[in-house]
């Protein structure tokens, strides 16, 4: 009996490829050590939600007169009641901040922060806050942007905490103000991230994995064979995905310009430039990941290893500063955050090249180094 | 055949004592050769005799642990981009872009070389695919796919052509087609060809001497006259009706046949 299992084609088949595959560590690694190692990262970044920390911009002109004795402001009122804690910060700014317990949905932690409109405006923009509270004659005034659900259930709670009976705010007056101006929807937060994720996607993917598959198919042998130049070969791969990259992001930036109106409101040759390192990185990355390896297995690996954690947590969909603290000046190094936040700045916020230099100079930087280093252990057969 | 730039009288290849290890396994154990312009030189051996570490080593992606191997009299250290020019070369195994044509995967491998269209057509003729100009190679035959990359290896009218198992995995009618282009080549006497094969029909159709190698090992060479000469004390006579090969020469040798 245990003769006819063991001699079948089957059990020799699934025997073969299982060998395979525990023979090949670095298949083993990518293909399960490395989705726990994200299943961790993400789960720590996810699931620990017992502290929803938002945060809401207090603008408007009671913000200059914010501080901890004013009365004449019914929000404070309310917060002092509510048993808020105070801080200022270094600029003098202050800040109050208010818990709602929930057991089942998690505690859900308001930090108001008084600003002047321009400050919250910018920050709004960056997708670090999501609603700007103003107060005109004890009435609570909510702008945001309507089509972001983040936003709206900022709203939702606020206004169900405000509200409730017997506070300071019951029964007095509310209101909503959309916010649709041109930089501060969801839609002009998400194309200049959108538009840097591409690059990142396809650089990786398009350098990366053509270099590893030609290396696979032995073809990559066979050219270096002749008197091509290596730097031509190379060349020619970022030269062509750069290319398809400007076409790329130029399609996209067309269609968020036809259907949502968006603009570009700082500087063009900026936004060029910032695009161009950012590319530069991201070629010099994908050369790095391609240097060696000639199994696609272990390409796919690396380029998920490389891109997965930026595409997560460098605030291309939603803002980084969802996630704790101590991350995020981490999560700013990333060279996918350098990119969209710049291209952000300049698409938003009106930035110009002053604001983006350093976005510029660190980008370039990358690029060099990793191309460097992936020339240093490149393997051509 | 001899070339006015070949030093030392009109020996294009000499490989002189060379070894070469990979981890614990000996590929290549002082294995000596020497050949001439024109010649056309089979290194005949079952799988794993070393054959394709050979070609690598004279073809320069391997670097020998001991020994020497000089190309036109040169060494590939600082003198690899002329050496590139004049070495054309078909691996055992190359998949070429499958959505690239014949034609572009012509001209592509031509530019590498700075050669133009015209060479590319005669390439195309010479090979046989002029009907094909226009497919996919993805979309080509084992056997079509050979003889492109035969004909990408004679793009730059090679002075020594390394063919690393041309025929192997291709049917009848197919290594007969790839024999007929190099038969053509041996007229025009201007190549020197070093073809591993594990095919003794194939070294003796086609090569004016053979190397018999085994386990990194030179074991015989000779013409195929010399080496059939050389056949003796056979452990089983050959039956009267069949003729003596490579594979009788083999057995003798080692005990095994040419192709385990």
């Amino acid at each position: 009996m245990t003769d006819r299992i063991t001699n079948s084609q089957l059990y020799q088949l699934i025997a073969t490829n299982f060998r395979e595959l525990i023979r090949e560590p670095g298949v083993l690694f990518w293909g399960t050590v490395f989705p726990i190692l994200m299943s961790i990262g993400l789960g720590m970044a996810f699931t620990r939600k017992k502290d929803v920390v938002t945060i809401v911009a207090v603008a408007g002109e009671n913000h200059l007169v914010w501080h901890p004795n004013d009365s004449a402001s019914a929000l404070l009122q309310f917060l002092d009641a509510g048993r808020s804690s105070i801080e200022k910060d270094k600029t003098g700014t202050f800040s109050r901040t208010i818990t709602i317990a929930d057991d089942k949905l998690g505690n859900t932690t308001f930090v108001f922060r008084s600003m002047e409109w321009q400050q919250a405006m910018v920050l709004l923009k960056r997708g670090s806050l999501n609603l700007i509270l103003d107060e005109k004659s004890g009435a609570l005034q909510y702008h945001f942007d309507p089509m972001n659900p983040e936003a709206q259930l900022t709203y939702l709670k606020l206004s169900r905490m405000f509200n409730s009976k017997g506070t300071v705010l019951a029964g007095s007056g509310t209101s909503v103000v959309p916010l649709t101006v041109s930089g501060t929807r969801y839609i002009d937060f998400l194309i200049p991230g959108l538009i840097a994720m591409g690059v990142m996607m396809s650089s990786m993917w398009g350098i990366s994995y053509a270099i590893i598959e030609r290396r696979s198919k032995k073809l990559l042998r066979r050219m270096v064979a002749t008197p091509l130049k290596k730097s031509n070969f190379l060349l020619a791969q970022i030269a062509v995905r750069v290319l398809m990259n400007f076409v790329e992001a130029g399609l996209l930036f067309l269609v968020a310009f036809l259907l949502f109106h968006t603009t570009i409101q700082g500087n063009v040759a900026a936004l060029f430039t910032l695009f161009l390192a950012g590319n530069f990185a991201f070629s010099g990355i994908a050369i790095f990941i391609s240097c060696h390896t000639a199994k696609t297995e272990i390409g796919n690996g690396l380029i998920n290893a490389f891109s997965m954690p930026m595409m997560v947590l460098s605030g291309v969909f939603f803002s980084y500063h969802n996630f704790p603290g101590w991350s995020i000046p981490a999560i700013q190094k990333f060279p996918l955050t350098m990119m969209a936040d710049g291209m952000r700045s300049v698409f938003i916020e009106g930035a110009g090249f002053g604001e983006v230099a350093f976005p510029i100079v660190i980008l370039t930087a990358t690029g060099i180094v990793f191309f460097i280093a992936g020339m240093r252990f490149f393997k051509w057969h | 055949m001899t070339h006015p730039e070949t030093p030392g009288g009109n020996l294009v290849i000499r490989v002189s004592n060379v070894h070469k290890s990979f981890k614990t396994v000996q590929a290549v154990r002082g294995i000596d050769l020497a050949i001439e312009a024109g010649r056309f030189v089979a290194i005949l051996g079952p799988n794993g005799a070393g054959k394709t570490t050979l070609v690598e080593l004279i073809e320069g992606i391997q670097q020998p642990d001991e020994g020497e191997i000089l190309i036109m009299g040169k060494t590939w250290k600082g003198n690899e981009n002329y050496l590139r020019q004049i070495i054309g070369l078909s691996l055992q195994e190359t998949h070429f872009i499958d959505k690239l044509s014949v034609w572009e995967t012509l001209r592509l491998f031509a530019s590498f070389f700075g050669i133009g269209k015209e060479r590319c057509e005669e390439v195309m003729q010479l090979i046989a695919l002029e009907e094909k100009k226009r497919a996919w190679v993805v979309n080509l035959s084992g056997g079509q796919r050979q003889r492109l990359a035969l004909g990408i290896s004679l793009l730059n009218k090679p002075r020594i052509l390394l063919l690393d198992e041309p025929t192997t995995g291709l049917d009848p009618n197919a290594r007969r087609e790839i024999w007929a282009i190099l038969r053509k080549l041996k007229e025009q006497a201007q190549t020197s060809l070093i073809l591993t094969t594990h095919y003794m029909e194939e070294a003796e159709q086609l090569c004016d001497s053979i190397v018999i190698i085994d386990q990194g090992k030179i074991l015989k060479e000779g013409t195929l006259t010399a080496l059939l000469g050389e056949v003796r004390d056979l452990p089983v006579k050959p039956v009267e009706t069949r003729r003596i090969t490579l594979d009788d020469l083999f057995i003798s040798l080692t005990g095994r046949h040419l192709h385990d």
